[in-house]
């Protein structure tokens, strides 16, 4: 070969190196029948603990199908992004967890198999599902855009020691109780609540009950969002007080994002924590289940006109299938294995959460009383987030809005309804 | 501009075809030869093409239109809104103009500090290893570890130094050392500023170190033997030898680390976890803010342009200024 033609071929080879480099080979979609991709979310106290609790449920299934599912635990800092990045591109997984506050906004992405009654007879049926779970499976009038999957809610999670040790004998009902008991429980280093206020999720969730309570809500009948009313301005208000005038959270909480309010619970700092299914991870932090009592989570002495007995958003996890699966029967039939009697009652089981479905509800797990407590609040005083398309950036605004209010309060600046509407004034003008 | 190199070139060019000089013995013969040097530029082109060009127009493209989570699927449904997005973000009445205004300060003072604290250690240390002694080598490897570390590992290190219970940094001041009464907050407040400058500073001065050290080596040693003899003495020598000979190094480095600053993201990103508190808002994390968080790519885009404008006014401004001063120099 001369030195021309040796040129010539290096340019070519070059050339189309760098073509081929461009390609990439991003497509995670199973594209043989008998393979599929699943993004399980963050349940247990470890993505490795979730991997070692599902591949027995993905082997039994390989086992009765023939298909071999690939799991991928993601983290929920970066679920919704890998979502959103999975729609846009059409590549990505098969089947998917989302969280259910999550599923109008996803579905509006049209990136989602739409679950009309057909396909929700090809994963069990309609009626199997428990209706409040399902209600938070996409936009009212339209066919939910995922299946439930665990059902949770928030309870209030207390230290039986702390609250002896303070003579107090049961758990507040009240606010008003749960701030007067939380000064009691606030010394010697310790604290009377427990608040993940840097986590915008944590915090919105919070933001939606109280404004319920104080009879607000944060999107009006056209779906136009109503951040800055005066009802919601109150909820905020109140929830920020707990660490701004009732004192009875530790300042350093306006920095807790990584669940260090659960792990304070575990070791004894914080004598209170409104979490949803703590017992597992409090399990693992070595905490014994006699050492805290289980119970709904309080409400207003005496509520203004308009304020709603609502003390829980409807919680969970919904599974998702991505349209652009090359394997939609497959991905359909895992949804249904997912969801049937028995995988519903190993999982929640481990998770300690509750089954999405009427019919797995009979194992003596569920019948304790943290079980009891969250089946009871679904049942009676629980409400679906609003179910809009916006929902997933009203979460990042007025939970980031609270984030910055908290942090306001830890460094003791005055935390006051003026400067609360002016950051959920600040947060409404953001949407679009 | 520059006018000095033109004469030597005259020497060395080639007759044009057509004219009464002599022939060259060797002609390119037609078009096939001509083909090759095209050929070696492909892969460079298409690898810019594809890495710099075509995705910078396609967030210009992005950011004339509503692009939110109803049409991020399928591009071609977004509306087109012209330069609504710009109006919208860089209005500064509105709270989304204020705050990316506020966000471009913060920008703007955290990378002029950074840069010039980075500066001012790197000139420093080299300047100190510049003449062997032992133990020189370790100290060397030693100033570069915090560049050599991953971004990721490095700064969560310190943001989990920085937390106000149960940070080392607080333990250090307030529990040891007794100089605090009350537990201070780094990462949120007015602080968060201060620990981002120090966790900045950290990471980018062993850059300066490593690229101000290799330009000292250029310097020859009998221009400071020529001083030493005129009596200068250290800062003289300092101020009139070694500064105007690196002058080519740090007119590179100073560019290259604004630029990196003025755009870090992982610096804030992990210490902050996603979202900085406003006294430490960088322009980068308020984009990422801005259009994931919010899925509005449109107004992220529109962000974005800006901030392309405004850096690429910038290094024009300052490679002007500094090409101007060298050749009143030359």
């Amino acid at each position: 070969m001369s030195r021309r033609h040796l040129g010539i071929f290096t340019a070519a080879v070059l050339a189309a190196a760098s073509l081929t480099a461009c390609g990439g080979s991003g497509d995670d979609s199973a594209a043989s029948p008998k393979t599929l991709t699943y993004w399980a979310s963050n349940q247990g106290a470890s993505l490795e603990a979730d991997k070692t609790i599902l591949q027995p449920e993905l082997d039994k299934f390989e086992k009765q199908t023939g298909i071999k599912v690939t799991v991928e635990v993601v983290p929920w800092s970066d679920l919704l992004n890998r979502l959103l990045a999975a729609a846009t591109s059409g590549k990505g997984p098969d089947v998917v967890n989302i969280g259910n506050t999550w599923s109008a906004s996803l579905q509006a992405t049209g990136a989602l198999v739409e679950f009309d009654d057909a396909t929700l007879q090809a994963v069990g049926g309609k009626d199997r599902i428990v209706p409040a779970a399902l209600a938070a499976a996409g936009a009212p009038g339209k066919p939910p855009a995922a299946v439930p999957l665990y059902s949770m809610a928030y309870s209030l999670y207390y230290n039986k020691k702390s609250f002896a040790d303070a003579g107090i004998t049961a758990p507040p009902t009240t606010w008003e109780q749960l701030a007067e008991y939380g000064k009691k429980l606030s010394t010697g280093g310790k604290w009377g609540l427990a608040i993940e206020g840097a986590n915008p999720s944590e915090n919105a969730h919070h933001a939606f009950t109280f404004s319920q309570q104080y009879g607000g809500e944060w999107f009006d009948s056209a779906g136009k969002p109503t951040f800055d009313t005066p009802q919601n301005v109150s909820a905020i208000k109140r929830y920020i007080d707990f660490m701004a005038a009732d004192k009875i959270t530790n300042p350093s909480n306006a920095e807790y994002a990584q669940n260090q309010s659960v792990s304070d619970f575990a070791n004894g700092k914080a004598a209170m924590l409104l979490w949803q299914s703590a017992g597992s991870n409090l399990k693992t932090q070595n905490m014994p289940a006699d050492a805290y009592g289980v119970a709904p989570v309080p409400f207003l002495a005496s509520p203004p006109a308009g304020g709603k007995k609502i003390n829980s958003m409807v919680a969970g996890i919904n599974m998702a299938v991505f349209k652009h699966t090359k394997n939609k029967d497959g991905a359909l039939s895992f949804v249904k294995f997912m969801t049937s009697d028995e995988e519903q009652t190993i999982l929640n089981k481990t998770y300690g959460s509750l089954p999405a479905v009427k019919t797995a509800g009979s194992d003596p797990a569920f019948s304790a009383t943290e079980q009891k407590t969250i089946q009871e609040t679904l049942v009676t005083t629980a409400a679906p987030l609003p179910q809009v398309p916006e929902e997933s950036t009203f979460e990042t605004l007025v939970g980031t809005a609270m984030k910055e209010l908290f942090a306001d309060a830890a460094s003791g600046k005055p935390v006051t309804e003026a400067s609360v509407k002016a950051k959920l004034t600040d947060a409404q003008q953001k949407m679009r | 501009m520059a006018t000095s190199t033109t004469a030597p070139d005259a020497d060395r060019r080639e007759p044009r075809a057509g004219s009464p000089a002599r022939v060259p013995a060797r002609r390119p013969r037609g078009p096939r030869r001509s083909l090759l040097p095209y050929l070696l530029l492909a892969p460079a082109i298409v690898l810019e093409l594809a890495i710099h060009v075509i995705p910078m127009v396609v967030g210009v493209w992005m950011s004339l239109l509503e692009l939110t989570q109803f049409h991020i699927r399928d591009w071609s449904t977004a509306p087109f809104v012209g330069l609504e997005n710009y109006r919208a973000t860089l209005d500064l009445n509105s709270a989304a103009g204020k705050e990316l205004l506020h966000s471009f300060w913060v920008t703007l003072v955290y990378s002029l500090l950074s840069v010039g604290f980075a500066w001012l250690l790197g000139i420093s240390a080299a300047v100190v290893l510049q003449k062997p002694f032992r133990g020189r080598a370790i100290l060397r490897a030693l100033f570069l570890t915090p560049y050599a570390l991953p971004v990721y590992a490095a700064v969560i290190t310190w943001s989990f130094l920085l937390q106000r219970d149960t940070g080392l940094v607080n333990h250090v001041l307030v529990d040891q050392l007794g100089l605090l009464d009350d537990r201070p907050f780094w990462l949120i407040g007015d602080n968060s500023f201060w620990s981002l400058l120090v966790v900045s500073v950290w990471r980018n001065w062993p850059f300066a170190f490593l690229c101000l050290m290799a330009g000292l080596q250029n310097v020859p040693g009998e221009l400071y033997e020529a001083a030493a003899i005129d009596g200068a003495g250290f800062w003289r020598r300092l101020r009139s030898v070694t500064l105007p000979m690196l002058r080519p190094v740090n007119l590179v480095l100073l560019l290259v680390l604004f630029l990196w600053t003025f755009n870090d993201f992982n610096t804030p990103f992990v210490l902050f976890g996603g979202s900085a508190p406003e006294q430490a808002d960088l322009i980068s994390i308020h984009i990422y803010r801005s259009s994931f968080k919010t899925w509005d790519f449109g107004s992220g885009s529109a962000m974005s342009v800006a901030l392309l404008l405004f850096l690429l006014v910038v290094s024009a401004a300052y490679l002007l200024i500094t090409n101007r001063r060298r050749d009143d120099h030359a």
